[in-house]
């Protein structure tokens, strides 16, 4: 059971994709219209009455009432679903048609179809994850701007084009084409890492907003591997990666909301249901010769996983890992990893070595855990100086509280040196 | 005890699922905490943003007596308090004021 808190937020994708399928892909922002209605019903009804027995089942006939009325008042000036057009010409077929369409398994189809319909390939990444979240998830253009540290008008832009293709796309994506299907999935997997990510890694100040992040992308990745074409090894060991990623969230950011690493987190905090839940999808996708990045990723979740303290870490393994990835999806963020690991394993000094080596390290400029990395394991090899001044630029580079908070506990372990004061956020 | 009617009135549309649902949430802590108080004569109704005017020694009929949807009416509930200040005090708590809109305190004529 989800928390009530979401309840609005999940009916709304699901509402908004029945509702596209009825009226069309062209209609989208008709759907969007009535699904608007219906919340703002269920809010005045709501307030005063209490909640309804099942609050799912009022928002969906609300939404099926109006979709009903729309559908009767417009079927003459407007064309809908060109393959549901014809049924909603007779008022012998119009009703028994559309509650067809608002069935439980229909709907269930209903959001895949939308997902892939998001992830077209005229969309660059970043425009697929905002409208997922947008029009899957229920995100206002505010909510998104606050959750990816973007400007209210760069969101609405990028959103505003992306719908523009979506509406523009004359057809809702065939989920029932197994050709078609393949050949997307790997853009819908990599969308949904993405949005993941954003709740895991991203720049948002908010630990609620985050959670909520990957909340909505475990949802989604479900939502795929219960479906019998979506469910591939890749897409298990995807869902596996975040299930073991999001059993560490609760002892990542503490309750005053300072960030813990890996290597402070109390393990005891970890979320066992969602490491035996990862654990169990990612048995399950070793099937097969497919060897995606995601296999890899869970799989050093996993092996942090199941050590019970930091010492215990397989190191060894988790290079050797990172090693595969490198060769798969390199990336200057996987070699920081990398080198991070090399240094638990062989030492701080190889482990600065790996970092001076890693390409497109201009890549990673604005990223504060790239210094932070370096004084870290300056700090090892007994150089505090060194290793402040890495924190420095960390402290520079602190995208939030959290991180500035951080940041400035690192910097101060270095002991008290002759260096500048770290400017702090304390206004 | 003496009785006053709220009318709730304007108030901006929810821009988002999210933020429909905490301004509904907002609603109904606030209704129970006034309720818990004693205060709560009748939680009351919401209304159709919809109606008909009826004027005129004609009876013509018209749709809506709303010039503009922040005069609206958009429910109202029946509240108990002590007097006019008391009820005007209460109706502060209200989350309409968040979304810009207003709260209508009218005491009820007494027999």
């Amino acid at each position: 059971m989800e928390p009530v808190d979401s309840l609005f937020r999940r009916e709304s994708g699901r509402l908004v994709a029945v509702l596209t399928r009825i009226f069309g892909v062209h209609n989208l922002a008709l759907a969007e219209d009535v699904v608007q209605d219906a919340f703002c019903r269920a809010l005045e009804v709501w307030k005063f009455r209490g909640y309804p027995d099942d609050p799912a089942a009022w928002l969906m006939t609300t939404a099926r009432n109006r979709a009903l009325d729309v559908l009767r008042r417009e079927r003459t000036v407007r064309t809908f679903a060109p393959e549901l057009g014809r049924i909603f010409e007779s008022e012998w077929t119009l009703v028994p048609a559309l509650d067809e369409q608002f069935a439980a398994y229909a709907i269930h189809d209903d959001m895949l179809r939308m997902m892939f319909s998001c992830c077209h390939p005229r969309l660059k990444e970043d425009a697929q994850v905002a409208l997922v979240l947008h029009v899957l998830c229920g995100f206002s253009v505010n909510e998104i701007a606050s959750a990816f540290v973007s400007s209210h008008s760069a969101i609405e832009k990028r959103i505003t084009r992306a719908k523009h293709v979506l509406a523009g796309s004359h057809r809702l994506f065939d989920i029932a084409d197994p050709d078609a299907f393949s050949a997307r999935l790997p853009a819908v997997q990599r969308a949904l890492y993405l949005l993941f990510n954003e709740g895991y890694h991203g720049a948002s100040p908010e630990a609620a907003v985050r959670g909520e992040l990957c909340r909505e992308a475990m949802r989604l990745a479900g939502l795929l591997e219960a479906h019998a074409l979506g469910a591939t090894p890749a897409t298990r060991a995807l869902l596996a990666m975040m299930c073991l990623h999001a059993a560490r969230l609760p002892a990542r950011v503490n309750a005053d909301g300072d960030l813990h690493t890996l290597f402070q987190q109390d393990r005891s905090k970890w979320d066992r249901a969602l490491v035996a839940e990862g654990q169990r999808l990612l048995d399950l996708s070793a099937t097969g010769s497919e060897l995606s990045e995601y296999h890899v990723e869970a799989a050093i979740a996993w092996v942090h996983a199941r050590a019970p303290r930091t010492e215990d870490t397989e190191w060894k393994s988790i290079v050797a890992m990172y090693d595969k990835l490198m060769a798969i999806r390199p990336s200057p963020v996987v070699a920081l990893n990398r080198a991070i690991a090399i240094a638990q394993l062989d030492g701080p000094e190889r482990g600065l070595e790996a970092i001076r080596a890693i390409e497109d390290s201009d890549r990673l400029a604005q990223y504060p855990f790239y210094p932070a990395a370096v004084g870290e394991l300056e700090l090892r090899r007994g150089r505090p100086a060194a290793a402040r001044g890495q924190f420095q630029a960390a402290l520079g580079l602190a995208r939030n509280g959290a991180e500035r908070r951080f940041f400035e506990q690192r910097v101060k372990s270095c002991g008290v040196g002759s260096g500048e004061r770290p400017a702090t956020e304390s206004a | 005890m003496s009785e006053f009617l709220y009318l709730y009135r304007g108030a901006q549309r929810p821009a988002s699922p999210q933020e429909a649902q905490l301004t509904m949430q907002k609603w109904m802590t606030w209704l129970q905490e006034l309720s818990a108080k004693g205060h709560i004569k009748d939680n009351g109704q919401p209304l159709e943003p919809v109606g008909k005017l009826v004027s005129g020694k004609q009876k013509t009929v018209t749709d809506g007596p709303f010039a503009e949807t922040k005069d609206l009416v958009g429910g109202f509930s029946i509240v108990e308090a002590r007097d006019l200040a008391e009820a005007a005090e209460l109706s502060k708590g209200c989350p309409i004021f968040e979304r810009d809109g207003f709260v209508e305190v009218r005491p009820v004529m007494k027999m």
